[in-house]
């Protein structure tokens, strides 16, 4: 077991590394930082001093190494566009973005597994058939159609609910927060279903795919031959055991549905991480384009590793050999 | 499996017909349509802004010079959607041709010859897999923004859109391809040509490629309802067509401005045709799924 888990470890750092590695290339080669960072009317001489003193003249290996060793101190470097540390424009981007993809994930999870669980029991029934149909039909919607039909319905004709920003926000120390206002949560509602619509297909397909597994099986049959109520065997029995793979596939998901947040922020406004990407990329901000895809690529890293190891924790047929 | 589902199976749905009809129907459109559309929207000469922000001709102040109205700069809304839906599938087509034979050749290759080359591919795929496919799509048109000054124009957008999708899907043809290589090549056929000496591409090519391409064609077909969306939602993002030369997203990017104006068609008719062919596509695709593979049983 604990070869698995250091064999574990080791990938992990090896794709970590392998991502670095790309956010390195595009640090160094995209575009040219002396001439990003120097005044227009900049002698050659200032240049190569600049050039000297941020060590690009160095051979690339040791240049790698130091930005590895700077990326672990949390240094990103500069943002091109505001001249401000990339690390503090992150940081103030992440706790929006964290609670769009929070409630975006509930509010999947609060209605993917009822509908998936409804279509398991009856899975020829008239409403199964529509909520498959239904599922199709959300994966075949862009988010930004979503999000610019609930615009066009609530914020414009209805003038329901608000369309852009984060309303008014509450600072809690190094993090802010819409939770606590009116404003704020009002602002939440959209950009939340928007997103969630995004990850609702998927877990309620996968909900019903499970359940439809799980009441095949045979501990399933004995408890209907034994004449438990159906209510139990559903709920008590099939449920519990067909969560276990939605679990794990919601926290997967998580690194995919901060990166999918790119395209809800920008419809919304959000001032979050993805919006503060796609406007590098409009200004070719290259370092903050690089820490972004460093972010992603950590946190797809860390929580595929977390839910491994947890796995070979506690499923023993796991521990022996491949991982 | 009962007799019933299996005769329903080999029925081909009325919803499958009608979607493929959809499918072809929009292709045909999207390929005729310098023939069928009423003005030529590429061409800055033909539309006046005087024109602009008609709304469709079924309303009140409705031209019916214009059938769906016009769009900021007085282009024919319903021309500009048959050229931007013509974009839309050359891009979506070319990335899903791009990664498919990517994809295909470098899964014979790995699940042939195994060892380091088998290694190599993988491993790769294994790190791009670890991004999200639209996070890949907008790094690589980012860094081609940023070190090549024209790569936003009409004439390279489509290029690096075709590369920043098919960069991501490459990977899951190679595995398909490469499972169905590993069992194909053990097989006595397989064994034979080799003891007949024949070369080991002329083996791939010849004998083990026609039999792993049912599984290719299903994801090529799930594929391109993928591909055309992140086209889209690329073009909305801004870093797709540009507005002389729109693609269906990069006509919704557009009208996304107009909104709150209450100018809701430039956006409205061609979210719904981008819905209607990728829903359709989709629909085929889904049915292929079921067809190749009668184990999912009509699974996701």
């Amino acid at each position: 077991m604990f070869s698995a888990i250091t064999s574990r470890l080791a990938q992990a750092l090896l794709v970590m590394l392998a991502v670095t590695a790309i956010a390195f290339v595009m640090f160094r080669y995209v575009g040219d930082p002396v001439a990003m960072m120097s005044r227009e009317d900049a002698t050659p001489a200032e240049k190569a001093e600049l050039r000297h003193s941020l060590g690009l003249d160095r051979p690339v290996l040791v240049q790698f190494g130091s930005f590895v060793g700077r990326v672990a101190q949390g240094d990103l470097g500069m943002s091109f566009r505001n001249q401000r540390p990339v690390a503090t424009l992150m940081a103030e981007r992440l706790p929006a973005t964290m609670e769009l993809v929070i409630v975006a994930t509930i509010l999947s999870l609060a209605i993917g597994i009822p509908t998936g669980v409804l279509c398991a029991l009856h899975p020829e029934g008239r409403t199964a058939r529509l909520i498959q149909t239904l599922s199709l039909v959300g994966i075949s919607v862009p988010t930004f159609v979503t999000g610019i039909a609930l615009i066009l319905l609530f914020a414009v004709i209805l003038h329901w609910l608000p369309s852009f920003g984060r309303g008014d926000v509450v600072h809690l120390g190094f993090w802010t927060t819409g939770f606590l206002t009116r404003s704020g949560l009002e602002s939440l509602i959209l950009p939340g279903i928007t997103l969630a619509l995004y990850q609702l297909t998927l877990i309620m397909r996968l909900v019903r795919a499970e359940m439809i597994d799980v009441l095949d099986s045979d501990y399933i049959r004995f408890a209907r031959a034994r004449g438990l109520p159906a209510r139990d065997i559903h709920f008590r029995l099939a449920l519990r055991n067909a969560l276990m793979p939605v679990v794990t596939i919601t926290g997967l998901q998580i690194g995919s549905l901060i990166a999918f947040a790119i395209v809800t922020e920008t419809v919304f406004q959000w001032p979050g991480m993805g919006l503060l990407f796609i406007q590098a990329i409009g200004f070719a901000d290259v370092p903050v384009m690089a820490a972004y895809l460093l972010f992603v690529g950590f946190m797809f890293v860390a929580i595929n590793m977390i839910v491994d190891i947890t796995y070979t924790l506690i499923d023993p047929r796991l521990r022996t050999g491949r991982t | 499996m009962s007799a019933a589902t299996h005769r329903r199976r080999w029925r081909v749905p009325l919803s499958v017909t009608a979607a493929a009809a959809i499918v072809v129907l929009i292709i045909l459109a999207a390929a005729l349509a310098p023939w069928v559309s009423p003005y030529n929207p590429l061409d800055i000469g033909s539309f006046d802004l005087m024109n602009a922000e008609l709304p469709p001709a079924f309303m009140v102040d409705g031209d019916w010079r214009f059938l769906l109205g016009t769009d900021n700069q007085g282009r024919d809304l319903f021309s500009t959607m048959l050229y931007g839906v013509r974009i839309s599938i050359v891009i979506g087509g070319g990335a899903v041709l791009l990664a498919s034979s990517v994809g295909v050749v470098l899964g014979l290759l790995a699940g042939y010859f195994g060892g380091w080359v088998d290694m190599l591919v993988m491993r790769v795929g294994d790190v791009i897999l670890s991004l999200p496919t639209i996070l890949l799509a907008l790094l690589i048109s980012g860094i081609a923004r940023a070190s090549f000054p024209n790569a936003g124009t009409a004439q390279w957008a489509p290029v690096i859109l075709v590369g920043a999708i098919a960069i991501h899907e490459w990977v899951q043809y190679a595995r398909t391809v490469r499972a169905a290589t590993m069992v194909e090549a053990r097989k006595d056929y397989v064994r034979a040509t080799r003891v007949i000496g024949l070369p080991g591409l002329r083996i791939m090519a010849r004998h083990i490629l026609p039999n792993v391409l049912s599984p290719v064609i299903v994801i090529a077909t799930i594929n391109l309802a993928g591909a055309v969306l992140t086209e889209a939602t690329l073009s909305f993002l801004g870093v797709g067509m540009p507005p002389t030369y729109p693609s269906l997203g990069t006509l919704i990017r557009i009208g996304n401005d107009f909104v709150f104006s209450g100018i809701w068609w430039i956006v409205a008719f061609p979210a719904v045709l981008l819905v209607i062919l990728v829903l359709s596509v989709n629909v085929v695709g889904d049915w292929l799924r079921d067809y190749f593979n009668p184990m999912r049983r009509g699974r996701s």
